[in-house]
């Protein structure tokens, strides 16, 4: 049955923002700031049962999890168990959170993943990947050495990505107990000559797992945009034809593996916003053999960006699409990108969107 | 007894969002600081974390004034001290 109502979830570099809508998606309502202005790196609903968790770091008091079991009346915060060893450096911030199978999980800056089986309130490391043997060979990007990304698979509780810049994809298949590196095929065009595809040390921005259980991912990096049909053990490259290698996010549909979006920008040393000032979400229907600009509704003389985090699709029949601008504009289509209205201007810069689909 | 009177501690003031059930000046008996945020974290949990790290610090942008001179974790409380926990200048 198809759901009634769809919340998108914005973080925010000043707190997090939540807009509902009924299926049809015209007429949105909109509350917040949410965890105290804190930044919010990643906002996220449990798809189980709506619990909102936040992911942040805040300058005074540190990185936190924020949850809400009442749709952001009351929050609670927890870095419980959020910790390196005494006398490694510190975790300054949460950046990216998962719910999955009963478990949430948080990655950190420095770069690390942890998992909570107590719905956030406390966590513990998943020392495999803290700890990996490749870890000396990681090195920050632009935000820090940040765990961006987490992707579970639906289907296999033991299964999940992770995404690091600047370390590249990593992988388990046993709950955590052992990490492998995923970059194979992906390069690393800022190395030196003859290094510039290593096992680790590509600079992956954005990781979506593609529907239908056959282990496809889409990948947005530094140096090009990425498809891998089995799990990550392999990549290659549809960026040909596309107006550049460089962006952030990667949105998979809800249930077409052939269908990706992506949001090209310039290149990552020319400003970092729409080639030509033309803000388009570019989408393949035939998982990256050929593309199509989407513009309508979307602003020309744009100079913004759009973070790795900040695009997604909800569940809905035809799927919506929201983009969430480094200027504060949410945008967002309700007809799978053909076109998009704003539906937020002058939010603080949104570090990311999230979609949460349910009966209500 | 002078030895075990209380200490006063003021919060600071992005505890009543942080922290709603928590009033701002409150009288506590520890003998040091590092002391002191294991009672509020007791009192209210999570409270330590937000005040210090895991180096375990007293937060770079936070500052714990002890009878008016800037402390650290282990800074003695003397009785009665009068202990102000502040956020220091940060952010943009």
């Amino acid at each position: 049955m198809m759901a009634r109502k769809v919340q998108v979830l914005v973080g925010t570099r000043k707190g997090a923002f939540i807009f509902e809508s009924d299926a049809a998606r015209h007429s949105w309502s909109r509350r917040g700031p949410y965890c105290e202005t804190w930044p919010i790196h990643h906002f996220i609903a449990d798809p189980a049962d709506g619990t909102l968790y936040g992911a942040g770091g805040n300058a005074w008091f540190g990185p936190a999890v924020w949850k809400s079991t009442d749709q952001g009346a009351t929050w609670t915060h927890s870095s419980v168990g959020l910790a390196y060893a005494e006398g490694q450096t510190g975790i300054s911030a949460v950046w990216s959170l998962a719910a999955a199978h009963g478990r949430i999980y948080a990655g950190v800056e420095p770069a690390g993943l942890f998992v909570s089986d107590d719905a956030g309130d406390s966590f513990a490391p998943l020392s495999a990947l803290n700890d990996h043997p490749t870890r000396p060979q990681w090195n920050p990007g632009g935000a820090g050495m940040i765990l961006h990304h987490i992707v579970p698979n639906p289907d296999n509780a033991k299964e999940l990505w992770v995404a690091i810049s600047a370390a590249g994809v990593f992988h388990t298949d046993d709950g955590g107990k052992s990490f492998s590196a995923r970059n194979k095929g992906t390069r690393a065009d800022f190395a030196p000559e003859g290094q510039r595809e290593p096992d680790v040390g590509q600079c992956v921005h954005g990781l979506a797992l593609a529907p239908g259980g056959k282990g496809r991912l889409y990948q947005q990096n530094h140096c090009g945009m990425y498809r891998s049909d089995n799990g990550g053990a392999n990549w290659h490259s549809i960026e040909a034809g596309l107006p550049s290698s460089f962006g952030f996010p990667a949105v998979a549909h809800p249930r077409d593996p052939e269908r990706v979006f992506l949001f090209p920008l310039n290149g990552a040393e020319q400003g970092r916003f729409p080639k030509g000032g033309r803000a388009a979400v570019w989408t393949s229907g035939n998982a990256g053999a050929t593309w199509q600009a989407c513009t309508q509704g979307l602003p020309d003389n744009a100079y913004f960006g759009v973070l790795r985090q900040a695009m997604a699709a909800d569940r809905l029949e035809p799927a919506g699409l929201y983009i969430g601008a480094s200027n504060g504009t949410l945008f967002a289509s309700a007809d799978e990108g053909e076109s998009f209205v704003t539906l937020a201007e002058n939010l603080p810069t949104i570090s990311s969107i999230e979609t949460h689909s349910f009966d209500g | 007894m002078a030895e075990t009177a209380p200490v006063l501690v003021r919060l600071p003031a992005q505890f009543e969002g942080l922290f709603p059930e928590a009033p701002r000046l409150l009288a506590l008996e520890a003998a040091s600081v590092a002391a002191l945020l294991a009672m509020l974290d007791a009192r209210w949990p999570g409270m330590r974390d937000r005040i210090a790290d895991t180096s375990p610090a007293i937060r770079r942008h936070v500052n714990i004034f002890v009878n008016g001179a800037r402390g650290s974790l282990d800074t003695p409380l003397p009785p009665g001290a009068d202990v102000f926990i502040l956020t220091a200048i940060s952010g943009g």
